[in-house]
């Protein structure tokens, strides 16, 4: 009472001996990593481009004439012209739109099926884990990008559609079966826990069991898929793209940059080297994000 | 060893039997007009239709169609293309090729992970294995579409070193800037599983005893730890030629390599139905037997597995 800076002191001093939590203690080892704040700075610059690609100053991806066809860069397009003399700069910004919106929702899709599978085969066991591990064993014995390719085929027939919700659903239904089989092995390990037990006698319910209890303690290694697998979805997505079965039409998209500039290259290199930069940064950024978070929160795989 | 075959075994015709329906339902099932998705967007005349109807069996039932498709695969009649070729064929003329280039990628990858992986396993936290740690990473997240036609552009056409596109007798020159790129898909998790394996063994009991006897340290590296540490590395072998796969049909189409990729890459250009559905289901046939093989092969590698 007297004398209140040593309360605060001795206050700091109990916050800094004060347990940290598992996200805390990753959180601090996050902060220590160089390749996370990479990461970190690529996704953000990649995101707020898929946003609002106009504060990149990149004029209309659209405005395409022929007599610019492979004009080299200038101040109005600092990659130059493609083939159809559209700014390259422009198209390959206003690609990013796509390409994570497709990662994104492929990844929730991707996302929430393993959930479901993993969490029912997980918790109840027995035969429904026989059944729904089998499942998972037929779509993991598919090779991923034959059997993307057959789908997004049989998806997009339509020609009505740019493709953009055939590799949603290409992507999430072909790409789930890693989270399931985190989620399962890690609601497994959780749900013999006495905490768990303590729930049960209680009266809880399987799915509040599951939902309150068993989830939240298996949500850091499932987090930690999903952010690989949306850096992989997005590289997936451009190679279907590229191959023809992704998106098409008019969509704006650097698989699409990538093969029309494929033929021209010896004239051009620009619209090749720009799309195909800007997509690796993207998919590594998500990648080593997903890497650096794992790290964090399981110091043993280091 | 005898239960886990049977187990294995079966597992097999369950996944075969799964992956060929899913992938036949996906290409045929629910759909008011199969014949126009086969040709895609191209216009169809009405004797192909006929035609197409006929050799598919569209006319009978669902799980009829199945049994057709199931009986051709397993007897070798893969189906013809809209132009008219036997895909049989079509394959024979592709795979050598093909094969060729998937030898140079395994053998370079081989080197380089097991050299590399064994170097960061030994100084772990060294240098030497930080910069292979990030290196991997990046190679990991490097896609195909990224790296097949970057590769290409620099090395063959911009600095001229290899020649830019091969043909159906390529030889080993030709085919060593496509085996790189098709490599590097799958170099990044064998040089982490062997770096891993390799830090994992040098701690065991075994080794400690091998350099008690006075073995040297080349000899208990060597031959102790490296043939221990290979196990998980022949895991791998199978879902790397999932890998491979895919790959092989971006790098062939971009060198413009007249193999089995490159036909499945043409094959999806021109919206070629039934060349598309016959190359993608012996791919498939393929993956599923080398998975069942590499399964096996680890299990009388590894005599723990057995009993499990």
């Amino acid at each position: 009472m007297s004398d209140p800076q040593a309360v605060t002191t001795a206050e700091s001093a109990v916050g800094r001996d004060k347990p940290r939590s598992l996200a805390g203690d990753a959180w601090r080892d996050l902060r220590r990593n160089k390749i996370f704040w990479v990461a970190a700075v690529l996704v953000t610059v990649f995101v707020v481009m898929a946003i609002v690609p106009a504060v990149f100053g990149a004029g209309d991806p659209r405005d395409c004439a022929l007599s610019r066809q492979h004009d080299g860069p200038s101040g109005n397009a600092f990659f130059g012209y493609d083939f159809q003399g559209c700014d390259v700069y422009a198209k390959a910004v206003y690609g990013a739109r796509n390409s994570i919106l497709v990662g994104l929702l492929s990844t929730l899709l991707a996302g929430t099926i393993g959930l479901i599978m993993g969490l029912t085969a997980g918790y109840f066991g027995g035969w429904v884990d026989a059944v729904l591990s089998r499942g998972i064993d037929v779509v993991l014995g598919l090779p991923f990008l034959l059997a993307a390719i057959v789908l997004a085929r049989r998806l997009s027939s339509d020609p009505s559609n740019n493709g953009f919700w055939a590799v949603i659903v290409t992507l999430g239904f072909l790409g789930w079966t890693t989270a399931a089989r985190v989620m399962r092995s890690s609601v497994i390990a959780s749900k013999n826990q006495d905490y768990v037990a303590a729930a049960r006698m209680l009266g809880s319910g399987p799915a509040r069991l599951m939902m309150k209890h068993i989830l939240p303690n298996s949500t850091a290694a499932f987090i930690v898929v999903l952010t690989i697998l949306l850096g992989t979805n997005i590289a997936t997505e451009a190679t279907l793209t590229f191959l023809g079965v992704g998106l098409k039409g008019d969509a704006i998209s650097w698989g699409i940059m990538i093969n029309e500039a494929g033929p021209n290259v010896r004239t051009a290199a620009e619209p090749l080297v720009w799309p195909s930069v800007f997509l690796a940064l993207t998919v590594l950024a998500f990648i080593m994000l997903g890497d650096a978070v794992r790290d964090a929160f399981d110091p043993k795989l280091r | 060893m005898f239960r886990y075959l049977i187990r294995r075994l079966l597992q097999m015709v369950l996944t075969f039997f799964g992956a060929t329906f899913i992938v036949y339902a996906l290409m045929f099932a629910n759909q008011t007009d199969p014949i126009q998705a086969l040709a895609g967007e191209r216009p169809i005349t009405d004797s192909q239709r006929l035609a197409l109807t006929e050799r598919y069996h569209l006319d009978e039932p669902f799980l009829g169609q199945y049994w057709h498709y199931m009986k051709g695969l397993l007897t070798g009649d893969f189906g013809i293309s809209l132009t008219n070729r036997k895909i049989s064929e079509m394959m024979a003329d592709a795979w050598p090729v093909t094969i060729r280039l998937a030898l140079i990628a395994i053998v370079i990858v081989a080197i380089v992970a097991i050299v590399a992986g064994v170097i960061s396993g030994i100084r772990r936290g060294g240098t030497f294995d930080n910069v292979t740690l990030v290196l991997t990473l990046v190679v990991l997240s490097m896609p195909i579409v990224v790296l097949a036609p970057l590769a290409r552009l620099v090395f063959g056409i911009q600095l001229g070193w290899f020649p830019p596109t091969a043909t159906r007798d390529a030889g080993f020159y030709e085919l060593l800037l496509p085996a790189l790129v098709l490599g590097s898909l799958v170099v990044a998790t064998e040089l982490r599983v062997t770096r891993s394996a390799v830090a994992e063994n040098l701690r065991s009991d075994y080794v400690r005893t091998a350099r008690a006897k006075g073995l040297t340290r080349q000899r208990v590296v060597g031959v102790h730890v490296l043939r221990n540490s290979l196990i998980p590395v022949v895991t791998l072998i199978g879902v790397d030629l999932g890998n491979l796969m895919s790959g092989a049909i971006v790098t062939e189409g971009v060198f413009n390599i007249p193999g089995v990729g490159f036909n499945l890459f043409r094959a999806i250009k021109t919206e070629d139905g039934p060349l598309v559905v016959g190359f993608v289901s012996v791919l498939v046939i393929v993956f599923l037997m080398v998975n069942l093989l590499v399964d096996l092969l680890y299990a009388a590698l590894d005599p723990r597995i057995r009993y499990e």
